[in-house]
């Protein structure tokens, strides 16, 4: 046994750039925890892993973890990971993305990856806000909460992120917070191990500046109001709406089996041309 | 053992508010940085659940399984 004094999830990180950019207790840093514990479960190998992210906070998570990746434009992560997707299909592709980057400038990518079932993994950190460009209200900003372009609260309504890629066609799709680590890691391992577009919301804590916009100024009173707030799927399916307004849903909402995406791409060419596609994985292996 | 690396540790003391067992304190000294680092007082309370290091945004905990006295 190698006797070190480091987390357990040093041995995935690039050490020489740590510490981390992020604000001290942002939630980032505690959903790629998660993601390094989903992964162990799920018994699967960081070397045939590739990230892809866009813009924002939660996108430069990719940077600190000692496998491939690919930091991209804002919005178009699931695009070059579609990309990748279909050039290696027995690679497992992940996402990082954030609200923003995934519901705003990135919906569309997102709502047609899903519809398509592409084998991806979305990890989306829905800390309701634009983190990294100082506090604007984004696409799943709650009704009347504020932010540095709504001085008055948002009067918009918001997207609730699983309904939106339920409905587009995601066959697996949860969502938990950074108060429900274990809950988190235990989705993301059945994300990873799903054949098929699987989505996680990690509802995360920039107290920076949602926090700050809306009287949570420390994160661990963000942290407090997941706490309070959060009610599981189960229990929310036997509720109002009226009790529910506010609320945040958490558990598992979509985990069924479809047709996807590459593997029906690979049958198709097999089917037309007589035989298994090797075009684009023998353009990285040289001679 | 609990190992807290004070080089990586920002101070938001999440891992004092979450531990069930309330192994970590407040420090009254600020280091370097300007930073109260959480102390891991009570350490014989601890279960070894981990989730401190689960939940520390800069991996900075390290819960140890054998406690060698
Ligand atoms: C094409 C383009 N438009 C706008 C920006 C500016 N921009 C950078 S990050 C960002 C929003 C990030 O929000 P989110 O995805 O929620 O990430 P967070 O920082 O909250 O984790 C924006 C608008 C950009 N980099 N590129
Ligand atoms: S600005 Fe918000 S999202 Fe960005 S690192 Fe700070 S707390 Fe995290
Ligand atoms: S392992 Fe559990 S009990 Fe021990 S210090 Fe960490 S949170 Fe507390
Ligand atoms: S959770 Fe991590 S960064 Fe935060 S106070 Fe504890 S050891 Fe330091
Ligand atoms: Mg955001």
């Amino acid at each position: 046994m190698e006797e070190t004094n480091e987390s357990p999830f040093m041995k995935y990180l690039r050490k020489d750039r740590l510490p981390n950019i992020f604000c001290a207790g942002c939630g980032n840093g505690t959903v790629l925890n998660t993601f390094f514990k989903g992964m162990e479960m799920a018994e699967m190998d960081l070397n045939n892993i590739n990230m892809a992210s866009g813009i924002g906070c939660s996108s430069r998570i990719p940077g600190y973890v000692k496998c491939d990746s690919l930091h991209t434009t804002h919005g178009r992560p699931i695009s070059f990971a579609t990309g990748l997707k279909l050039g290696n299909p027995n690679m497992d592709v992940v996402v990082f993305t954030g609200d923003g980057d995934a519901a705003a400038i990135g919906g569309n990518h997102l709502i047609h990856a899903a519809r398509r079932n592409i084998d991806l993994t979305v990890i989306c950190i829905n800390n309701n806000i634009y983190g990294m460009t100082g506090g604007q209200i984004s696409p799943t900003s709650p009704q009347g909460s504020y932010g540095s372009t709504a001085p008055y609260g948002t009067f918009e309504k918001p997207f609730d992120l699983v309904e939106l890629v339920s409905g587009a066609g995601a066959t697996y799709v949860a969502r938990w917070t950074t108060v429900h680590p274990l809950q988190l890691a235990n989705a993301i391992k059945k994300a990873l191990k799903h054949k098929g577009f699987s989505f996680i919301e990690a509802v995360s804590q920039c107290h920076t500046y949602y926090g700050r916009k809306n009287k949570m100024k420390s994160p661990l009173d963000m942290l407090k109001w997941m706490e309070d707030n959060s009610i599981n799927k189960r229990k929310a399916d036997k509720m109002d709406p009226e009790e529910l307004a506010g609320k945040l849903i958490v558990g598992e909402f979509v985990n069924k089996n479809q047709a996807e995406y590459s593997q029906e791409l690979y049958n198709l060419i097999e089917e037309k041309s007589g035989n298994r596609s090797k075009s684009i994985k023998s353009a990285y292996m040289g001679d | 053992m609990i190992k807290l690396d004070p080089n990586l540790c920002k101070g938001c003391n999440i891992c004092m508010e979450f531990c069930p067992k309330q192994v970590y304190e407040q420090s009254k000294t600020l280091d370097r940085k300007g930073v109260h680092i959480p102390i891991p007082k009570n350490q014989d309370k601890c279960s070894k659940c981990d989730l401190c290091a689960l939940m520390c945004p800069d991996q900075a905990i390290k819960v140890e399984e054998d406690d060698e006295q």
